[in-house]
């Protein structure tokens, strides 16, 4: 049906037109249309890489739209956000809208990248989907941490000096790169301009990057709930409508979440303190990072030499990389890994308790529970995931995924299911 | 399902906790509830007018209000003429004229709020070293901040015995570390309301804070109001993508 | 588009039709709100408050002398004030107006024929004209003469000779009293 109705769009001259000179249309029908076979038991754990993808966009457009009036000078930056909340026509609303987004943007990938961490979906043949994977969240951190110094408010300023602080930890060369990433002898305007133009520039760098995540993705198509590859068409069915109506239907879910925060609650992820213009000569009480650095930033606390805490910081991410070989399992999806399943969730606990400590001064119970904590999370990808793949006992996978659902069936053997096959 | 209602609920539980990191504060915060919380509360424009009132005559003689613009009172309900006349009471620096110099002139709708001190140092001179914040974001820039003024204005007492008071403080229940430099502004009649309401240190207290709540986000009342339509708008819109998906993934089921 | 993988039976009948309904249905809500989200986006660009609220400028009258200019800016032109002689009104209304490229008489520019308060900016390619000052050419119509490319205008602002094609334009203004003009 699909195609006999792509078919007499393909016909229409215009479009012929187009597709001989650029074949834009049968691309589009090839990638995300009718054409291209999907895994036909996705669940909504698999909303999370699309709902990112909107989110990325909507933070590219809001952001364009603060930049026609914000000013990046240290004088006027903060006055001039004000000035885009009460002055500008829906001025609150473009800058609730990124605010908000940043976090959301973050909620959707954090979500996106525990569904690849329990499916197994960063193994063979997807590590390098992975890696890019890994490369989008380093380069979203980056642009989150220069966009939240651009407000120039007590936190923006202490947070960045602060962080910027960690690389004077470098052995030899840290103080001359920390001056080099000032432009000056403390975080001022030069700092301030620098972040502007990067924060501006990096997020068209991730688009980049997305398209060659999107890119590797079809190259071998989508992992699914059951880990098991997918043997014919009749595991498969188009892309387009199934999971364009399922995606359409998720992002009105999630922008219902995201834009209730957004006009009822649209400080809740932020410092009160960054309401406060940057002053130079006063720290505020606690300097906290947004929450989406919370667990890093208590990794990096819980380890007393300045140095070791950098390395250790960077190496929670990094240690990402080099997953696909540190899980040792043959068994992809955690679906029939039950000792693997029950140790994923108390890493999601740890992630969180790492965040809750990351929240905190680092005093008296919260230093040890944050240590646990970070020893936990290495303990778990460096001993416990390489032990499990060997001595995990897996359920048995079923043979293939049109064949009856092993208990909680859906659909009895022999559905009239409209699959790939019949085209 | 069950797995994400417990991850959701305990995420929400840590990340409530982590997202407001907890201020030292021994005292518990009033809270006498305000006409603005909640998703439809509006700000009550009476009292607001009677806050401004209470801004002017009192907390403008050391607090800056930055932010604001004579123009924006058109908002809390004063007219255009009421409007220039209140920026023409005030005279503000403009210049230079064609010898050069500086000049005062009357103010305009489209001036700034007149600061009460030329600058920061000149505030500090006046004020035995302490600076008066300006009050444009006070309600947003400190952790439960209407609740938060509220208490400090109404919070001044006499020091609990033995609390060893520092030279030109004050006591305060709320304030952290309990000496502000600030002394008590408002006192039961410190102002004579415009309206005849009564004017007690309670009433003062909360018509100033509903002023500057105000004044931290003039659109406030606007966002709730296209909030709700977006949100209703939404609801309808899911539902009807969800009956489309169910529509088109009837046979895979 | 929306209609395939459908059993055989249901593209026919009611059934088909209340789906198309509900497509259709989900398509336009869907449709709908793209265009209203839109219309924040846009309206944003529109003039800010700030802006708005300088709009006007108001300009005390008093000191010019009659045979006197002033130039003031609002909305970020020069606006030329000048208060004219009545050799001036009495030349700028013995023009023939079907003699002007742009046919207008004094009349119809000024409410006090002693105040005459044209947009400074040649309707040619926008230079700032010169006539301001006593030192400066005026050109041969006694108004204002135009550096860039010639252009002359007369004691009324109207184009005479060069290549603009408009006289110069008469910004919306009100007296408020014999002391105060307001612009805009």
């Amino acid at each position: 049906m699909a195609s006999s109705s792509s078919g007499k769009f393909f016909q229409n001259p215009v479009v012929k037109w187009i597709e001989y000179r650029l074949p834009v249309f049968s691309f589009i029908d090839h990638s995300l249309g009718s054409n291209y076979p999907a895994p036909k038991n996705l669940s909504y754990w698999w909303n999370f890489g699309s709902l990112a993808g909107a989110m990325l966009t909507i933070m590219i457009v809001s952001g364009i739209f603060l930049a026609m009036n914000y000013q990046p000078n240290a004088a006027l930056a903060f006055d001039s956000v004000e000035r885009i909340m009460r002055d500008v026509d829906y001025g609150w609303l473009m800058r609730y809208v990124h605010m908000n987004g940043a976090s959301f943007f973050f909620i959707a990938v954090y979500i996106h990248v525990f569904r690849g961490l329990y499916y197994g979906s960063y193994k063979y043949p997807r590590e390098v989907l992975w890696w890019l994977g890994v490369a989008i969240l380093l380069l979203m951190m980056a642009t989150a941490f220069m966009g939240y110094v651009l407000p120039w408010g007590q936190m923006s300023f202490w947070g960045a000096t602060v962080i910027t602080n960690l690389f004077s930890a470098i052995p030899l060369v840290g103080d001359t790169i920390v001056t080099w990433l000032w432009g000056g002898f403390a975080v001022a305007n030069p700092t301030l301009n620098r972040f502007y133009a990067l924060h501006y520039l990096l997020p068209f760098v991730i688009v980049g990057v997305v398209v060659l995540h999107i890119w590797a993705l079809h190259i071998h198509g989508s992992n699914n709930p059951l880990g098991i590859d997918t043997k014919g068409p009749q595991d498969k069915i188009p892309f387009h409508p199934y999971y364009t109506v399922k995606d359409a239907f998720g992002l009105a879910v999630f922008m219902i979440v995201y834009l209730g925060f957004v006009f009822f609650a649209p400080n809740f992820f932020g410092d009160p303190n960054n309401y406060i213009q940057a002053n130079p000569l006063q720290t505020p009480p606690d300097i906290v990072p947004e929450w989406y650095f919370l667990p890093y930033y208590a990794i990096l606390r819980s380890i007393p030499n300045k140095l070791a805490g950098v390395i250790a910081m960077f190496s929670s991410i990094l240690i990402l990389l080099i997953l696909p070989w540190l899980d040792t399992s043959r068994v992809r999806s955690g679906r029939f890994r039950p000792v693997f399943r029950v140790f994923f969730w108390i890493f999601v606990l740890d992630a969180l308790l790492l965040g809750f400590c990351g929240a905190h001064p680092p005093e008296g119970w919260y230093i040890v529970l944050g240590r646990v904590a970070t020893i936990w999370y290495f303990f778990h990808f460096i001993l416990l995931l390489p032990l499990l793949g060997w001595f995990e006992r897996p359920l048995p996978l079923p043979t293939s995924i049109s064949e009856p659902v092993l208990g909680g069936g859906r659909a009895p053997a022999g559905a009239a299911a409209r699959s790939m096959e019949k085209r | 399902m069950r797995k994400l209602v417990v991850t959701l609920a305990a995420s929400a539980a840590l990340l409530s906790i982590a997202a407001a990191p907890a201020r030292a504060q021994e005292e518990k915060l009033p809270s006498p509830g305000w006409s603005f919380d909640g998703p439809f509360g509006t700000f009550d424009p009476a009292a607001r007018q009677r806050g401004f009132q209470v801004y002017k005559e009192v907390c403008s003689a050391c607090h800056s209000m930055n932010l604001l613009h004579y123009r924006d009172l058109e908002d809390i309900g004063f007219n255009e003429d009421q409007v220039k006349a209140i920026a023409a009471g005030v005279q503000v620096q403009d210049g230079p004229n064609d010898n050069g110099d500086m000049f005062q002139r009357p103010g305009r709708p489209y001036d700034a709020f007149k600061p009460p001190f030329a600058n920061d140092q000149a505030a500090r001179a006046s004020n035995n070293g302490a600076l008066p914040p300006d009050l444009s974001l006070i309600v947003k820039a400190r952790e439960d901040g209407d609740d938060y003024v509220y208490g400090i204005l109404t919070g001044f007492s006499d020091p609990p015995a033995g609390f060893k008071l520092m030279d030109g403080m004050n006591y305060n229940k709320y304030f952290p570390g309990h000496q502000i430099a600030m002394p008590q502004p408002l006192t039961a009649d410190r102002v004579t309301y415009a309206d005849g309401t009564k004017a007690t240190l309670e009433q003062e207290a909360h018509d100033v804070v509903t002023f500057l709540a105000w004044a931290a986000e003039p659109k406030m009342e606007m966002r709730k109001r296209v909030g709700t339509k977006v949100l209703i708008f939404l609801l309808g819109l899911s539902g009807l993508l969800y009956a489309v998906k169910r529509k088109v993934w009837r046979d895979v089921h | 588009m929306a209609n395939s993988a459908q059993s055989a039976t249901a593209t026919h009948g009611a059934e088909g039709t209340r789906r198309d309904f509900l497509y259709l249905t989900a398509g336009a809500f869907g449709a709908v709100g793209a265009a209203l989200a839109l219309w924040p986006f846009i309206d944003s660009m529109n003039p800010a408050a700030d802006v708005l609220a300088l709009s006007t400028v108001e300009v005390d009258i008093s000191p010019i002398t009659e045979g006197q200019r002033i130039t003031v800016a609002w909305r970020g032109q020069p606006v030329f004030i000048d208060h004219r002689t009545a050799d001036q009104i009495k030349s700028a209304r013995e023009v023939n107006i079907d003699e002007l490229r742009d046919p207008a008489s004094d009349q119809s520019r000024v409410k006090k024929p002693e105040w005459l308060i044209l947009i400074g900016i040649c309707t040619h390619l926008g230079c700032v004209p010169l006539g301001q000052k006593p030192t400066d050419p005026k050109g041969d119509y006694g108004g204002w003469f135009c550096p860039c490319h010639g252009s002359q205008y007369d004691t009324s602002g109207r184009i005479r000779r060069g290549p603009a094609p408009l006289n110069l334009h008469v910004p919306p203004y009100t007296f408020l009293n014999d002391k105060t003009v307001r612009i805009g």
